[in-house]
């Protein structure tokens, strides 16, 4: 009875500790990872391979994503808004959460998903496969040559991503505004720029999506390079990218969305 | 894929984001209405400014020429001192213009209005409107209504 409780306590004691030292391993691995970045300057041929893979390849889901969350935003903040005489302000009501919230959270997310496990189930598959130790064998450091360029492609991506899934957002909510429920284009245009502010919402939502990126980042590349170089161990570490990064991107989402805009 | 095609790729990329930012920033954003342009700066002092921010708009006869840069309260005089930047092409405003805190429509946001007056004299870099008319607050004409009413139902 009092053994079996005392070995629950000790397993719980274990697990703890276990996470903390994960945790401490990953902020070290992230600044080994900094350090490695300025390898990149002399070689950027290494990092535009990365933001291939990781910006372009994702642009496609990222575009039709935006497109079709513009288009259901018009359409529901009309729907809410037509009540009231101010349907006008389906312009400002797109424009501001995409800027603010919807772009960089959803950018995220999709980025996590798609380009994050992808990262971590390469780097996975190298280090199971041992071409880390590989490298390492011919004194070529795996953390310059295979973690930095992508973790930098990935923090790079993000603020690019989101960028155009704004945009995309606002043209999709302008084709469904004017076009399909007949508003004036002039005040679809004309309020947001009464609204919105280049400073307060624009580079706000960057700087977002720059936090966002180099979290989502920074947790694909750690699980690849710290899983259990198994088949099973590999297929964790993937689920464990997507589900850490969304889980931290929507709090530091929380955390940044009271500082910025909380007034 | 050859590395010239990928290299092309991330350059369409980039540019593509570039090109978002720039659609962003000048036909959603207020970017436009910052301007480069020469501006000065015109204060004004009020009782009451109501739901004035900073930012908002100063117009004259519907135009917008300016934008509000600062509010401060004048605890020796007990008013709101309010700092206008006023584009430069619309320096001809008589000294005896009159500034009024209006509201676009009934629920709109406040913006500063301005009414020109009749003086040979133009306002200045820095010079200070005497003239002005402060925000009506709702709750006090609804109260000054509910009282003056209330009077006529004792006679």
């Amino acid at each position: 009875m009092f053994g079996n409780l005392i070995d629950k306590i000790q397993h719980l004691g274990v697990v703890t500790l276990g996470s903390f030292q994960r945790l401490g391993r990953a902020g070290v691995f992230l600044l080994e990872v900094i350090a490695s970045c300025t390898d990149l300057l002399v070689k950027p041929t290494l990092l535009v391979k990365q933001m291939f893979s990781v910006g372009v390849q994702t642009l496609i889901i990222i575009v039709v994503a935006g497109l079709f969350v513009g288009m259901v935003m018009a359409l529901q903040s009309y729907y809410a808004l037509v009540d009231f005489g101010a349907e006008d302000s389906v312009g400002v009501m797109v424009s501001l959460s995409l800027l603010r919230e919807l772009g960089p959270v959803v950018t995220a997310l999709l980025f996590a998903g798609r380009a994050g496990s992808a990262l971590t189930a390469e780097i996975g598959l190298m280090k199971a496969t041992e071409q880390l130790s590989g490298m390492e064998m011919m004194a070529v450091n795996p953390m310059r040559r295979i973690v930095a360029p992508r973790f930098m492609a990935g923090v790079i991506s993000m603020p690019l991503l989101a960028t155009i899934f704004s945009a995309v957002g606002v043209l999709g909510a302008y084709v469904v505004a004017v076009q399909l429920l007949g508003l004036d284009s002039g005040a679809f245009w004309s309020q947001p720029q009464n609204k919105v502010d280049l400073y307060e919402d624009i580079y706000n939502g960057l700087i977002k999506s720059l936090v966002f990126g180099l979290i989502a980042s920074w947790i694909a590349v750690f699980e690849g390079y710290d899983c259990i170089p198994t088949s099973e161990g590999l297929g964790q570490a993937t689920t464990r990218t997507v589900v850490y990064s969304s889980l931290a991107i929507l709090f530091m989402d929380f955390i940044l969305t009271a500082l910025m805009f909380s007034k | 894929m050859t590395s010239r095609k990928i290299e092309i790729l991330v350059g369409l990329f980039v540019a593509a984001a570039i090109a978002a930012f720039f659609m962003l920033a000048m036909s959603v954003s207020n970017m436009s209405s910052y301007g480069g342009g020469d501006s000065y700066e015109l204060k004004a002092k009020f009782d009451n400014i109501g739901g004035l921010k900073v930012r908002s708009p100063v117009a004259a006869g519907g135009v917008t020429i300016g934008r509000v840069t600062e509010i401060q309260y004048n605890s020796d005089s007990y008013e709101a001192v309010v700092s206008m930047s006023i584009e430069e092409q619309y320096n001809k405003f008589p000294v005896d213009t009159a500034a009024s805190i209006l509201t676009s429509g009934l629920l709109g946001e406040q913006f500063v209005g301005f009414d020109p007056g009749a003086e040979e004299d133009f306002l200045k870099n820095g010079d200070v409107i005497d003239l002005t008319q402060s925000a009506l607050v709702l709750e006090q004409i609804i109260g000054q209504f509910l009282y003056s009413k209330a009077d006529e139902e004792k006679e």
